[in-house]
């Protein structure tokens, strides 16, 4: 398998260089932008499989260099990255086209894992991720206003962000369920679809009252 | 009704707004106080602020352009639906309430003689609207804190609304006074009157305007530089007490890295939770009490503890004793597993609250516990089974340990 190709984003030049000395060797960093001009014209220049996103971005944030790129490259992924944790952040840069979400102390073996598996189109749930999700998609579902199949979870993919929510891997949620890891990747990317369509104000207004619960 | 003070007042004390409705609509019929406590209390009350303060690291972050700040993309309609069927049923009610009282004054001969009725009428309704416009304005403009043209003030952002309003308010003032003179016989004076009228208030305005203008703006200057040097205050109280001291322990150590990555880990905690997290519900609320007893685990042994909590509830007198077993489930994982890394879900779904604590270790022989680990037995198995809940361990020595913690609330 050739190597993927992987533009870094950030405005610290420091964690960029961080990042190229970790996983340099495994994957080939093809470019990299330190705002959100300099982004869009590096992904757009050299078009990689994966760009791995800083949330908090001069310009506007990651979110803005995701719009930008996916008018003219919708076929781009994204791996957001960021210190924050803030469950606006989080929701708000996967509701913005993001397909995975991790923090920056991640191991630099995690974040390969990572970005391959995005570079195949899979989605990247960390457990705090898988979290927030379940909190956003439980408890408020009003039963009878929901008729469609976008604004809630099925059990099943409950029970795979459960798993992930208390830490297992795809390879252990898959032995634990009995199922394939291609089934669990099946999974989390059918809940990371719901989460990028569903319109359901509830999950927006759960973002913002989060803090006041 | 008119400008929220009941529901101020009630928010206030605590009572249903219809209460303090009702007491002042008694105080009003007798002797009419209740108008008065009213104008004062508009007058006095601060306007509330319904706005949610983003953490301090998030509205650093939106201020520096790192972030757009995301307002509500997505249908909001119902909310906004049902706030426009509010606003309308309440003015329905005013005007209904208003009429019947002018009804009854005249009944009752008590009202104005019927030459002066109708322009009073027309008077107060148009000044009501273009009062309430100007008040509706003033408080969009607090809450944006945006400095505003004088003509702002009673315009606001209303658009093309606000100037229907305000055009009606004036053409009701007008009829008022034309009805007002024309039943005097002076019809002929209408003219100069309004004239003279307009030449006034055009001259006040032109005196008053640019200096009132100047006033608001250094007003609002003023109270944002306030605002700033407080924050900056904060923010290096905040920075002293925790980064500095932190940093100086670390100089101290520098030589023990597991002391050093221990005292860098939990000031990393203190200053994420400062800056993105919450308010601190540490002794309330159960996820709060998991994070605490985490945090102290991961300090005292130096094993990171990673905590995703789902939905919350009120700690509890048994709650309590499930976080303790809990902390000693992670006390064990950091002390026995030898993993580099304890994770923690807290989740509380309806009646039912469950803690995980997982570790990728070593595990270990659940049956063959020997009494030298007294902790899973008493303090975990034995304590969760005494307030009513469940202990359920599982481990093996490829996939590490997990403790279950379930308990009906």
């Amino acid at each position: 398998m050739s190597q993927r190709r992987v533009v870094v984003i950030d405005d610290h030049d420091m964690f960029r260089a961080g990042v190229r000395s970790e996983i340099g060797t495994a994957v080939e960093i093809v470019g990299e932008g330190s705002d959100v001009d300099s982004a869009v014209k590096a992904i757009v220049g050299t078009e990689p499989d994966v760009v791995l996103l800083d949330v908090h971005l001069p310009g506007g944030g990651g979110t803005e260099v995701m719009k930008q790129v996916h008018q003219r490259h919708p076929e781009v992924k994204f791996l957001a990255l960021s210190v924050s944790d803030a469950a606006e952040d989080v929701i708000g840069v996967i509701r913005a086209g993001a397909r995975g979400y991790v923090t920056k102390n991640i191991s630099g073996a995690e974040l390969v894992d990572a970005i391959g598996r995005v570079a195949d189109g899979d989605a990247v749930f960390s457990p705090r991720l898988a979290g927030f999700v379940l909190d956003a998609f439980s408890g408020a579902i009003d039963i009878a206003s929901v008729d469609e199949d976008l604004d809630r979870l099925s059990q099943r993919e409950r029970e795979v962000l459960r798993l992930i929510a208390r830490g297992y891997a795809y390879k252990e949620v898959a032995r634990e369920l009995f199922i394939s890891v291609k089934t669990v990747e099946t999974h989390v990317s059918s809940v990371l679809r719901k989460l990028q369509l569903s319109n359901r104000h509830e999950l927006t207004r759960w973002a913002t009252d989060r803090r006041l619960v | 009704m008119v400008a929220g003070v009941a529901g101020g007042v009630a928010d206030h004390l605590g009572v249903s707004d219809t209460v303090v409705r009702l007491v002042l609509i008694a105080t009003t019929v007798f002797g009419g106080f209740g108008v008065l406590i009213y104008a004062a209390l508009w007058f006095l009350m601060p306007l509330g602020t319904p706005a949610v303060p983003a953490t301090p690291g998030l509205a650093a972050h939106t201020r520096g352009g790192l972030r757009t700040d995301q307002p509500p993309p997505q249908p909001v309609t119902e909310a906004k639906e049902r706030k426009k069927e509010k606003s309308r049923s309440q003015v329905l009610a005013l005007v209904v309430v208003g009429i019947g009282l002018l009804l009854l004054l005249q009944v009752a001969g008590l009202g104005i003689a019927g030459k002066m009725f109708w322009p009073l009428v027309f008077a107060g309704t148009g000044l009501a609207l273009i009062w309430r416009q100007a008040d509706e304005s003033q408080k969009a403009q607090w809450a944006r804190d945006v400095r505003v043209p004088i003509l702002g003030i009673v315009l606001g952002k209303g658009g093309w609304k606000s100037l229907i309003r305000i055009a009606v308010g004036l053409i009701l003032i007008g009829t008022a006074i034309t009805v007002f003179l024309v039943q005097n016989g002076r019809l002929s004076m209408v003219g100069d009157v309004l004239v003279a009228l307009l030449l006034a208030v055009i001259g006040i305005g032109v005196i008053a305007g640019p200096w009132a203008h100047r006033l608001t703006r250094d007003l609002n200057a003023e109270r944002a530089e306030r605002v700033r040097s407080q924050e900056r205050a904060d923010m290096a109280a905040h920075l002293h007490d925790s980064v500095l001291q932190t940093l100086a322990l670390i100089q101290k150590q520098a030589n023990d890295p597991k002391a050093v990555a221990r005292l860098a880990r939990s000031q990393e905690r203190e200053l994420r939770t400062w800056l993105y997290d919450e308010d601190d519900k540490t002794d309330q609320t159960l996820s709060g009490a998991a994070k605490r007893a985490a945090a102290e685990v991961e300090d005292s042994h130096g094993v990171p503890v990673e905590v995703v909590t789902v939905g919350d509830c009120e700690l509890s007198e048994p709650l309590s004793s499930m976080v303790r077993a809990a902390r000693e489930s992670m006390v064990n994982a950091a002390k026995h597993s030898g993993a580099d890394k304890i994770d923690v879900f807290v989740e509380v779904d309806g009646d039912r609250a469950e803690i995980f604590v997982r570790d990728r270790g070593k595990g270990f022989d659940v049956d063959g516990v020997a009494d030298d680990r007294l902790g899973l037995r008493h303090s975990v198995m034995g304590r969760m089974e005494r307030h009513g809940g469940r202990a359920t361990v599982r481990s093996d020595p490829e996939t590490g340990t997990e403790v279950r913690l379930e308990m009906d609330r």
